[in-house]
């Protein structure tokens, strides 16, 4: 029993960072039918970027962490700006590949700039792990759960509440037709993209205490939160939170219950049955089923 | 009318073909003859990448030999040039690196690869050019079975193994969780792992793996805490076992923790913080130089080596760099009076006896192409951040 708790404090903890990159892809997707493959990289600068203001400046944490996703939505701004909008024929398999393109870039530009080590940052708060029932969970986990069900709710307000909400939703429906009745499509995808990367800073932050943070991290945490994404239900806010929880926990218990050889494994074979079963993912079977 | 017009053009075609293959192969032969002043040794390292905290210091220590060898007049009055190239830890790399070190550089041996999965890549083109190489991974598979072409300088899973499992059973541990990364080094070492606990009347009660990229492993060493292990041995390479470290702590799972040598380097204990404090691990001499008594014949040449480096380089010195410097230096060794015959060479290098490197004395024979025995490595434990010698 103390054990199986225990899977589920994991799972909870890998499942968040795995929501919240998942909720940077849907929020993507949703905006502008595009899947940035490069999300992962982005995330892996929101560590990076923490590293150098916290680590080593010695910033205060809030300042830094504000300073990070600024700087890292502003890369995301270049990113569209540059390489995205710059397309003459912005076919969907055209994007797709320079947002891969670009992730291996990113990767290259952050090996230069930080090095090829791994870098390690302490907890944001430091105190001893909590206990439950004989299972421990850290702190920093608390910290991850509660900003990720945090910043899921608040682009739910977003969307719903706000007008640029409501114009961004618009656009993602009909560009064409947003921008007959006068939102700015343009500078609405702009947004999508730099608060896209901006949540995947934000991901890349809270993880960066327990895991270690080097520039190639992003890749394989990409690929898990895009599996979550297509797990709940690509487009869907709350489906990229059920997915990303659902996917860690499983993990944790594929490995505590049958093999730590299967952790990889549990996440491409969900997928799979997923696409088969329920192609539209868990939340958002239908087409029109966006945020 | 269009064939017969097709005709002189096809003998144009040919004519240039075959003057262009005339021109590539004079220019090949060529090479040899210009080469013979000098000796050329192929180099290949992760020098990026994953692996290139093996790789760049393994490249920066061979052209640290390299030029020694020539400051003394390098070897029977030749001089030696080193020609390097980059696998990233990646196999299809390295096999494209060797090739090119085999068919255009021309070289008479190799040294290198960094890892074990490149090195295992690479070993059947050595064998086919019969050609030296000295491999700078520790993967026992390298030197076992024996090849006649593949010989290596780093120290084998097998010593590492056994110098845990030595101070295990001098401790009265008698049952060990194991905790391996899925890669070819972690798989290694669980084998050995495995293989040799009946030995030392050690029995397995839990093994389990992570992935190399893994941000949690707390389910695991739950699954291996609830086995009621005496002590966890935990098998990769930066960062993996540093989480592990962490999320022992976290855990609070009071039975010693053992690492692999994979991770003896300052880096480790940056990485894991105050969750290093008591951790054992087997190491290779270069990490405690310092603390070794003076009646260790490998003193003066780490000492030595130590010195040259962070001269040379301004950094300190790496526990793998050592691997190519012996590699270049046994090399060099063997070379004298061989003149340039690869089998002479080969001959040499598995007649070599007592000499005394930066990773351990080498005895190199037929049956044994790694040459090293358990002395090439020593337990420390992390004390107040800092290694110290465990008697």
């Amino acid at each position: 029993m103390q054990e199986v708790l225990q899977y589920l404090f994991s799972g909870l903890t890998n499942g968040a960072i795995y929501a919240v990159i998942a909720v940077g892809f849907s929020m993507l997707y949703s905006a502008t039918d595009l899947i940035n493959f490069a999300h992962g990289e982005f995330v892996m600068l929101g560590s990076l970027f923490l590293v150098t203001l916290w680590g080593a400046w010695q910033i205060p944490l809030p300042i830094a962490f504000l300073l990070t996703v600024a700087c890292v939505a502003l890369t995301g701004l270049l990113f569209e700006r540059f390489a995205i909008r710059t397309v003459r024929k912005p076919q969907p398999i055209v994007l797709v590949i320079i947002t891969v393109g670009a992730s291996i870039f990113l990767r290259g530009v952050a090996m230069i700039l930080w090095g090829k080590d791994a870098y390690s940052l302490p907890p944001f708060s430091n105190q001893p792990p909590l206990e439950l029932a004989g299972a421990t969970l850290l702190i920093q986990s608390v910290w991850i759960i509660v900003i990720s069900l945090l910043l899921v709710f608040g682009l739910h307000l977003f969307y719903r509440r706000t007008l640029t909400g409501k114009a961004m939703q618009a656009t993602a429906i009909s560009k064409r037709a947003a921008w007959i009745t006068g939102i700015p499509a343009g500078l609405m995808v702009l947004l999508a993209f730099v608060m896209s990367t901006g949540v995947g800073a934000v991901a890349g932050m809270i993880i960066a205490p327990v895991t270690m943070c080097s520039y190639d991290m992003g890749t394989l945490l990409g690929l898990k939160g895009f599996c979550a994404a297509m797990l709940g239900g690509i487009g869907s806010l709350w489906g990229a939170l059920l997915g990303g929880i659902l996917l860690g926990v499983l993990e944790a218990l594929g490995v505590g219950l049958i093999s730590s050889a299967l952790k990889d494994g549990v996440a491409f074979i969900l997928l799979l049955l997923i696409l088969y079963f329920r192609p539209g993912g868990l939340i958002g079977a239908a087409e029109s089923a966006r945020f | 009318m269009k064939q017969r017009q097709s005709l002189p053009r096809k003998a144009m075609w040919i004519t240039i073909l075959t003057l262009t293959g005339c021109l590539i192969g004079t220019s090949l032969f060529a090479l040899p003859a210009l080469a013979e002043e000098k000796y050329t040794i192929g180099g290949i390292f992760a020098v990026t990448g994953r692996a290139s905290f093996l790789g760049d210091p393994e490249k920066r220590s061979m052209e640290l030999a390299a030029e020694e060898v020539n400051k003394n007049g390098g070897i029977d009055g030749k001089m030696v040039e080193t020609v390097i190239y980059d696998t990233e830890g990646d196999p299809t790399k390295a096999v494209m690196g060797v090739s090119k070190l085999l068919n255009k550089d021309r070289a008479i041996t190799i040294i290198g690869p960094s890892t074990t999965p490149t090195t295992l890549a690479v070993m059947p083109m050595a064998e086919r050019a019969e050609t030296p190489l000295i491999s700078c991974a520790a993967g026992n598979k390298i030197t076992q079975p024996v090849k006649p072409w593949v010989f290596k300088t780093a120290q084998s899973d097998i010593l590492a193994v056994a110098a845990i499992y030595q101070h295990m059973k001098e401790k009265g541990i008698k049952k060990v969780g194991l905790l391996t990364v899925s890669n070819a080094f972690g798989e290694s070492g669980r084998e050995q792992l495995r293989e040799q606990a009946d030995q030392f009347g050690i029995q397995v009660v839990q093994d389990e793996n992570f992935g190399a990229k893994d941000t949690d492993m707390t389910a695991q060493l739950t699954k291996i805490r609830s086995a009621d292990p005496d002590a966890i041995v935990c098998w990769g390479t930066n960062p993996g076992p540093a989480v592990v470290a962490k999320n022992v702590q976290q855990l609070k799972i009071e039975v010693p923790l053992y690492q692999s040598h994979g991770v003896a380097s300052p880096k480790f204990i940056e990485l894991a913080g105050d969750s290093a404090e008591g951790i054992y691990l087997p190491t290779g001499k270069i990490l405690v130089a310092d603390l070794l008594p003076d009646s260790d014949p490998q003193k003066p040449v780490l000492k030595e080596y130590i010195q040259k480096y962070t001269e040379k380089y301004k950094m300190p010195v790496s526990g793998f760099g050592g691997y190519a410097y012996d590699a270049m230096k046994i090399l060099a060794r063997a070379m004298e009076g061989a003149g340039g015959d690869k089998a002479k060479i080969r001959e040499n290098l598995e007649t070599m006896k007592e000499y005394v490197g930066v990773s351990g004395a080498f005895n190199f024979t037929k049956e044994d192409h790694n040459g090293l025995g358990p002395d090439a490595f020593v337990m420390v434990q992390i004390r107040n951040g800092n290694w110290k010698l465990v008697e």
